[in-house]
């Protein structure tokens, strides 16, 4: 279970997430929905544990000692590494994910896969780079991925929606137990998207994952069965309910003065 | 180590009886006596450079300028540093090569598994040998080209390894022979044997093709601090030779290099250099474009740690017609490393549409590191062109997020970043270099960081 209590946030001395209360267990999957700038991203950067984004606690709870602004699965991860988080399960597909030209995509993969799927146990269905390569080639096809771009370093000069694919792999062979996509919906057209999102749904189905899907629009919840949906504003979830709650925005927007959607 | 081990070992210091004695000692002809005298007078009158690497702490009267062992100069292996000894049995290094690159053994059983290789060359016509062997089997030949390239006067420290030159390699390979494998099998034996002052020279005739790997990724313990040698090529028409180098010396040496090549008509010459180790390198692999469409390349790499700086480049000079030259440096200073890139490229008149590019890329990884770049161009053609590109990044937060949050640790990120940067170059290197090579730069992230 995700655990996020009265949490504050702050970038570059400016605080942007002003007590988010947020509860995700495993098998569910939440909307977390808003305009530009009402702290989506900032919520998504600072789970992963980016170092730009800073927790601070409330003066008044300081006192409380023992609660953490975020837990997992019982355990405080305020102070914990992004490595040491995705140990523990999370995994943040980007909205913008950063290129490490020479870094071979395919040799990436398979070491976040070692890494995540250890040799003992049940966890390690493939065992070689060579079956490897086959099996995430059969996976970038599901997505309709151009297989020359496993060749490349990685999203050195992907586009956009194929760096998206490229987060979806990653994801797939990371074995996580909670998923954060951050706006993975931006940028992409239909076909992609409803490939996406069908990749997402079965493996967050199968897996029993939590997931939480930050974004600005609702399209993508047509192929993904949200079972909480979450309004942001200006740093704090304002609004929560059922998938209903995505209609209505569809309808009357999020707020008076946004025709966007 | 005791003297007996020894059966000449010069004093400290440099006069005119060392350099004759070490001549002497080899039974040389006269004329290289000369060539050694001649480089003796010059290394006098050259001053030290000082545009370059800080080199003031050199102390030329405490080197030992010649030291011939017996079969047995045993140096105890208890007296090489322990985080030498650490690397070789990380990078899984076999026991009888530790002894060898720590410089405790100084003999290497190698005949019985190299010897059907070196067969293999001799049958196809190449020589391979020492350089003292080719001097006494092949004078004519090394006589007609040795010191043509790089003279006696060429700088201070080609004058010294003129005077002084011990050891290196002779490779002639004739008209129309293509070596499919690089002469590298025997590097390490080759690297350790390397010695202080080595001199090589390599032809490589019409239409012929070889690749030379010298040195080796694992880092060589050196107890002798100055390092001067001269490596001179000649790649004739429609030849091609590709040089590799790896240099992983140990903290306390000075290596102060000169490389150069020249290539005739249609020929091809590339200079793969990657330096690691020392605490000052100094080192600008250059290619003379003497024939029309000969081509150039340099790919460096240089990564500089604690208490290094690493001052290496390339020199391109056009004297024909549709020469071509590439040039493409990567640098990573960390832990208050420097590493600087010193670049020249020379057009000369007449030389019609010489093209070169020259691409530099420079990583620091912290606010205590340095990397400087200093590109000369020196153009008397205009019907030529030239592009320059030059990066400097500092190691990115996002790139390091991105894959931390993927569960590597710190360190292994930077690696991930670091040997993605190189890859251009790394991928040009013989398989087990490149993977070494990772390995290396892995663990020395690993220890920066720790």
């Amino acid at each position: 279970m995700i655990k996020i209590n009265n949490l504050h946030v702050s970038v570059e001395g400016q605080e942007i997430l002003k007590g988010v209360d947020l509860v995700v267990r495993p098998g569910e999957v939440h909307a977390v929905m808003g305009k530009n700038g009402s702290g989506k991203s900032t919520l998504a950067f600072t789970l992963a544990g980016h170092p730009k984004y800073e927790i601070k606690s409330p003066k008044s709870k300081s006192l409380k000692v023992e609660s953490g602004a975020i837990e997992i699965d019982g355990k405080i991860i305020d102070e914990l590494a992004p490595n040491e988080r995705a140990e523990m399960g999370l995994f943040l597909a980007n909205q913008y994910p950063a290129a490490v030209p020479g870094l071979g995509s395919t040799s990436f993969l398979w070491q976040i896969y070692k890494k995540k799927n250890p040799s003992t146990g049940s966890g390690r269905v493939v065992t070689s780079i060579i079956e490897f390569r086959k099996w995430i080639e059969e996976q970038a096809k599901v997505l309709d991925l151009n297989l020359e771009l496993l060749k490349r370093g990685l999203n050195d000069g992907f586009s956009g929606g194929e760096k998206k694919k490229m987060e979806i792999l990653q994801m797939l062979v990371s074995n996580p137990k909670y998923v954060v996509l951050d706006e993975i919906d931006s940028g992409l057209d239909v076909e992609a998207l409803k490939k996406i999102a069908t990749t997402v749904a079965k493996v967050a189905k199968g897996l029993n994952i939590g997931v939480i899907i930050i974004t600005h629009y609702s399209r993508l919840l047509k192929y993904i069965k949200v079972d909480r949906v979450h309004i942001m504003e200006a740093g704090v979830i304002k609004k929560s309910g059922d998938s209903s709650l995505i209609e209505k925005i569809e309808n009357t927007g999020f707020g008076d003065n946004d025709n966007r959607l | 180590m005791p003297e007996n081990n020894y059966v000449y070992k010069s004093g400290e210091g440099l006069n005119e009886e060392v350099v004759l004695k070490i001549s002497q000692m080899k039974n040389e002809p006269l004329w290289m006596t000369a060539f050694r005298l001649k480089g003796y007078e010059l290394f006098l009158k050259k001053p030290i450079p000082e545009w370059g690497a800080d080199l003031s702490t050199i102390d030329f009267d405490k080197v030992h300028y010649f030291v011939r062992a017996s079969d047995k100069t045993e140096k105890d292996w208890n007296d090489v540093p322990a985080e030498i000894k650490e690397t070789y049995d990380r990078l899984g290094i076999p026991e009888a090569e530790k002894q060898l690159l720590g410089g405790v053994k100084a003999q290497y059983e190698s005949e019985v598994v190299y010897g059907s290789l070196l067969k293999r060359f001799s049958d196809m016509g190449i020589i391979f040998c020492g350089m003292d062997e080719a001097i006494e089997k092949y004078p004519e030949l090394v006589k007609e080209y040795i010191g043509k390239l790089i003279p006696p006067g060429d700088n201070k420290f080609a004058a010294l390894n003129t005077a002084v030159w011990s050891g290196g390699s002779f490779i002639y390979v004739p008209k129309g022979v293509k070596v499919d494998l690089p002469l590298q099998a025997y590097f390490r034996i080759n690297t350790a044997n390397m010695g202080q002052f080595e001199r090589t020279l390599i032809i490589v005739d019409e239409g012929a093709f070889i690749h030379y790997v010298e040195g080796c990724t694992a880092p060589i313990y050196s107890t002798d601090s100055l390092h001067a040698a001269v490596v001179e090529i000649f790649v004739k028409k429609g030849a091609r030779c590709r040089y590799t180098t790896i240099q992983n010396w140990s903290k306390n040496v000075y290596n102060l290099v000169t490389k150069r090549a020249k290539v005739e008509e249609d020929g091809v010459m590339e200079w793969i250099d990657g330096n690691l180790g020392s605490k000052i390198t100094m080192k600008y692999p250059a290619v003379v474009l003497a024939g029309k469409r000969a081509h150039g390349e340099i790919l460096s790499v240089a990564v500089a740690g604690k208490g290094q700086h690493l001052d290496a480049g390339a020199k391109c000079i056009h004297l024909a017609p549709g020469t071509t030259s590439r040039v493409i440096s990567k640098s990573i200073s960390f832990d208050g490393g420097r590493a600087s890139y010193r670049g020249l490229v020379q057009v000369s008149p007449g030389a019609k549409n010489a093209r070169s590019k020259v691409v530099c890329d420079a990583l620091i990884m912290d606010k205590d590191s340095r990397s400087d770049t200093y590109p000369v161009n020196k153009i008397f053609e205009s019907e030529s062109t030239l592009e320059h590109e030059a990066t400097v990044s500092k190691i990115g937060e996002e790139q390091l997020f991105y894959l931390m949050s993927r569960g590597f640790e710190q360190h292994e990120a930077e690696a991930m970043i670091i040997n993605g940067f190189i890859e251009p170059i790394s991928k040009e290197l013989p398989m087990e270099y490149s993977v070494e090579l990772n390995r290396l730069i892995s663990m020395q992230m690993e220890g920066s960081v720790g």
